[in-house]
């Protein structure tokens, strides 16, 4: 930073909303409610992501995002922390590398992946960040857990040995679609998404049919039926255009 | 519309009627006396007094705790300043005839002992001295004064001003500075505000915020009421653990009592301020302490944490800027208030100030509530008021702070108890929990323990605390059994590191503590059971690590 002053003295006052800080040594400028992660991601820094998903609220669950700050030895989950001003980030020093990678492998030991069977297979976000991340194998013991299979939907299945608990089904059916079909049960080790007051999801009396959910899930845990490997790629593009619509029209 | 004469002449006739009667008999009806039947002991008493036409001169009084539940049902004939200790209903025409004349030597308690000499109280002065179904004893003990003082007296931020210069810290486990978070939510702008109580109290063994609101629930109610105040709130609420059933009865009642006379309720003392205060239960989730989860379940959702900022003084329940005390710390205000925060600053130590209420526990004599100044060395509250350990066996550890702190051995004990020495001594001062471990005790089993804790009231939104605290507590069970190599051991100390590094909320970030101090004072107990774990994998094929 010291090395590249910003040009201050003769540009108009910048508007206060707007923030300047640097990210891994690169100077970018981003509007104060804007989190370090979209900072990132408009210059073209990418940091590791998994509950993170563009047009849904978000919570901080899964801990892959977080980075650096200078002069803090705490670390910060970059999509729920908001840029400030001078803000030094650091997104992808050893340490962070290190965490990310176990993090990771704590959700392969969780729960049954096993991709070879999976329609997710070679689309998956759990899968790629595997492989970005150099995961080849687990140090820490596999859970085993007995986990059971929603099929009772005519067109949809869940399948909780494949979850990752990332709350985007419950959020995108609550905050998008407007059901709040999906929430979760338990805690600690043996949450659980559930649909209704954990009911079969083929029986539940919420539920629209519309499919966001099976297009937001980042695994194979919610999935349609009948479709093959290639057909299964998940397509959650839609949201950020359709939130940008639904917000424009309310003006 | 009450004022402070209302008050000197409630608490005047209190005082007459009480000295209309010679003897006052104290019998404790607090939960831990309470279930060893000292509803009966009162019964008892009552009846022996009536039997024995003593009615003139002899009054038998329920009150909240006395502090040494270990010697429970407790009995303090007020005025001859005898304590009895571990009474039964029989003992009770025994002790109504001695009153006048000598004890009953068989089980009378010594109150000169240190356990009572050395204690120091502020926030329990009225615990076991007045009966807190009654709120004209709590006035008679100068209750509510300071509230209807400062409504007429003083500004909202004079009142931020005194709790800033008493140097008061917050009791709920972070010791953050209670007059710069009331300053906070004071300047936070919104049409509304909120005060909460914190009293969820989930750490195992600790019941400092149960005792109070039990003994003296009115103190809180005064002291959310001067935070409101303060700070520009009106509507305050309680959270308390749906499993405190005896403290939720008497606050209940306490806000009934305290709305009649006017100390609750709308403009209070007949000033503009109105303060409400309703109760609001939590099912008992450790995870519920924290304060955006506890706020998530006031609003009727899961009880979850949520990144900060934006903190709740900012951005709180509804969305409107809210205060977040604990139990103990509110209980400060009121005596902060009516005896100047110059006189709180002066008690204590130059960072720590005041006087702490610990639960002591374990294997300790003297198992009980007790409050004492802060920076008193670790030696003399274990050794001089707690008694020491019981059977002659030999102290080995003592943990403060729960399932967020860590293990003090033998060697740390002459640090003075307050925020920055437990720090340094790689625990917390946490709530106030204090567990001693004798000789017998394994300290990776202590870890254990915890970290079982942790796992079970994970919330499970963050991934390093749901399936790290789970890992771990795996790896812990394996070391403990002498199934581990030093493998094992090198994984358990990388999942602390992420855990504590990459958790959301403060009970996965301090969810590694007790394995960290314990490897840290303790390692020696690891590694031995580690070299068990290595002869017998040497003895066998060792299992093959499995591929992803
Ligand atoms: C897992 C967890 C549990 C907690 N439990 C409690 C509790 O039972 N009581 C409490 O007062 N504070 C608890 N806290 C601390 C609160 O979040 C908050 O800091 C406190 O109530 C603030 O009050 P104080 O400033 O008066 O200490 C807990 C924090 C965490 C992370
Ligand atoms: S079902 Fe899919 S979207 Fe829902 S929490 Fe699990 S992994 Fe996330
Ligand atoms: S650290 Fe644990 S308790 Fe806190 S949010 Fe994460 S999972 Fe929940
Ligand atoms: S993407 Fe930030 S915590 Fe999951």
């Amino acid at each position: 930073m010291s090395s590249r002053p910003s040009a201050k003295p003769t540009a108009p006052a910048p508007s206060s909303k707007v923030k300047t800080l640097t990210i891994d040594d690169r100077l970018v400028s981003a509007r104060e409610d804007e989190s370090i992660l979209d900072a990132a991601r408009q210059n073209g820094i990418q940091i590791p992501t998994l509950c993170n998903l563009d047009g849904l609220t978000p919570v901080g669950a899964c801990r892959l995002c977080m980075v650096e700050v200078k002069g803090s030895s705490k670390l910060f989950a970059s999509c729920v922390t908001m840029v400030g001003e001078g803000m030094e980030v650091v997104t992808d020093s050893e340490r962070l590398q290190n965490y990310r990678k176990t993090i990771v492998e704590l959700l392969f030991s969780e729960r049954n992946h096993i991709c070879a069977v999976c329609v997710s297979n070679g689309h998956c976000e759990l899968q790629n960040l595997a492989q970005l991340l150099g995961v080849t194998h687990l140090t820490v013991p596999y859970r085993n857990p007995k986990l059971p299979v929603d099929a009772s939907h005519e067109r949809f299945v869940n399948d909780h040995n494949r979850c990752v608990l990332c709350q985007r089904c419950v959020r995108v059916c609550g905050e998008v679609e407007g059901a709040h079909t999906w929430d979760l049960r338990g805690r600690g080790i043996d949450t659980r998404v559930i649909t209704d007051l954990n009911q079969p999801w083929g029986s539940s009396e919420t539920c629209t049919g519309c499919g966001k959910c099976v297009h937001v899930c980042p695994t194979g845990a919610l999935t349609e039926k009948g479709k093959s490997i290639r057909e299964m790629a998940k397509q959650s593009r839609f949201l950020p255009y359709l939130t940008m619509m639904r917000e424009d029209r309310s003006e | 519309m009450i004022s402070i004469e209302d008050l000197s002449q409630i608490s005047q006739a209190e005082r007459e009627s009480r000295e209309a009667v010679a003897h006052q008999i104290n019998v404790c009806v607090a939960a831990s006396c309470l279930s060893l039947q000292s509803d009966k002991v009162k019964e008892e008493l009552e009846k022996a007094v009536e039997a024995k036409g003593k009615k003139d001169c002899c009054k038998v009084r329920g009150v909240g705790c006395m502090g040494l539940c270990a010697a429970g049902p407790l009995v303090a004939v007020e005025n001859e300043k005898v304590l009895y200790q571990g009474v039964t209903p029989e003992d009770a025409p025994a002790i109504v005839d001695a009153i006048g004349a000598e004890p009953v030597a068989r089980i009378q308690g010594d109150l000169e002992a240190p356990f009572f000499a050395r204690q120091q109280k502020i926030v329990l002065e009225n615990c076991g001295r007045i009966d807190p179904e009654r709120i004209e004893e709590y006035i008679a003990a100068d209750g509510y004064l300071a509230l209807v003082d400062t409504l007429t007296a003083m500004t909202p931020i004079g009142v931020v001003q005194q709790v800033t210069r008493s140097g008061l810290r917050g009791r709920g486990g972070a010791g953050y500075p209670t007059g710069l978070k009331w300053a906070t939510v004071n300047k936070s702008q919104g049409t509304r505000k909120f005060v909460i109580c914190n009293a969820d109290e989930g750490d195992p063994g600790a019941f400092m915020d149960r005792a109070v609101l039990e003994s003296d629930p009115h103190r809180i109610l005064e002291g959310m009421a001067l935070a409101g105040y303060a700070v520009g709130a009106s509507q305050g609420f309680v959270y308390v653990r749906a499993e405190y059933p005896l403290a939720i009865k008497r606050l209940k009642l306490a806000i009934k009592q305290a709305e009649k006379m006017g100390l609750l309720g709308a403009n209070i003392g007949g000033t503009t301020f109105s303060f409400n205060v309703d109760i609001r239960l939590g099912a008992g989730a450790f995870v519920c302490g924290e304060e955006t989860a506890l706020i998530a379940s006031v609003e009727g959702g899961r009880g979850t944490p949520r990144p900060r900022p934006p903190y709740p003084a900012e951005s709180g329940l509804w969305g409107y800027p809210t205060l977040i005390n604990n139990v103990e710390t509110l209980a400060n205000i009121p005596t902060i208030l009516r005896n100047g925060p110059e006189w709180f600053a002066k008690i204590g130590t130059a960072k720590s100030r005041g006087t702490k209420v610990f639960a002591l526990a374990g294997a300790i004599t003297n198992t009980g509530l007790i409050e004492v100044p802060m920076g008193m060395p670790l030696r003399d509250i274990i050794f001089d008021i707690g008694g020491g350990v019981p059977d002659g066996k030999a102290f080995k550890a003592v943990q403060t702070g729960g399932p967020s702190g860590g293990c003090i051995p033998e060697s740390g004990l002459d640090m003075p108890c307050d925020y920055e020495s437990l720090a340094k001594l790689g625990s917390i001062m946490g709530s106030g929990g204090m567990i001693v471990m004798d000789e017998t005790s394994s300290m990776v089993d202590v870890a254990k323990f915890f970290m079982e804790f942790c796992m079970d009231e994970s919330c499970g939104k963050c991934v390093p605390c749901r399936v790290g605290t789970a890992q771990m507590h795996e790896l812990l069970r394996q070391i403990s059994a002498g199934e581990a190599t030093a493998r094992e051991l090198a994984l358990l100390e990388h999942l602390c590191d992420v855990v504590k590094s990459t958790s959301l909320c403060g009970l996965g970030q301090s969810a590694p503590n007790p394995v960290l101090s314990t490897l840290h004072y303790f390692r020696g107990e690891y590694e031995s059971k580690i070299a068990a774990g290595e002869a017998a994998a040497a003895g066998h094929t060792p299992p093959a690590g499995g591929a992803a």
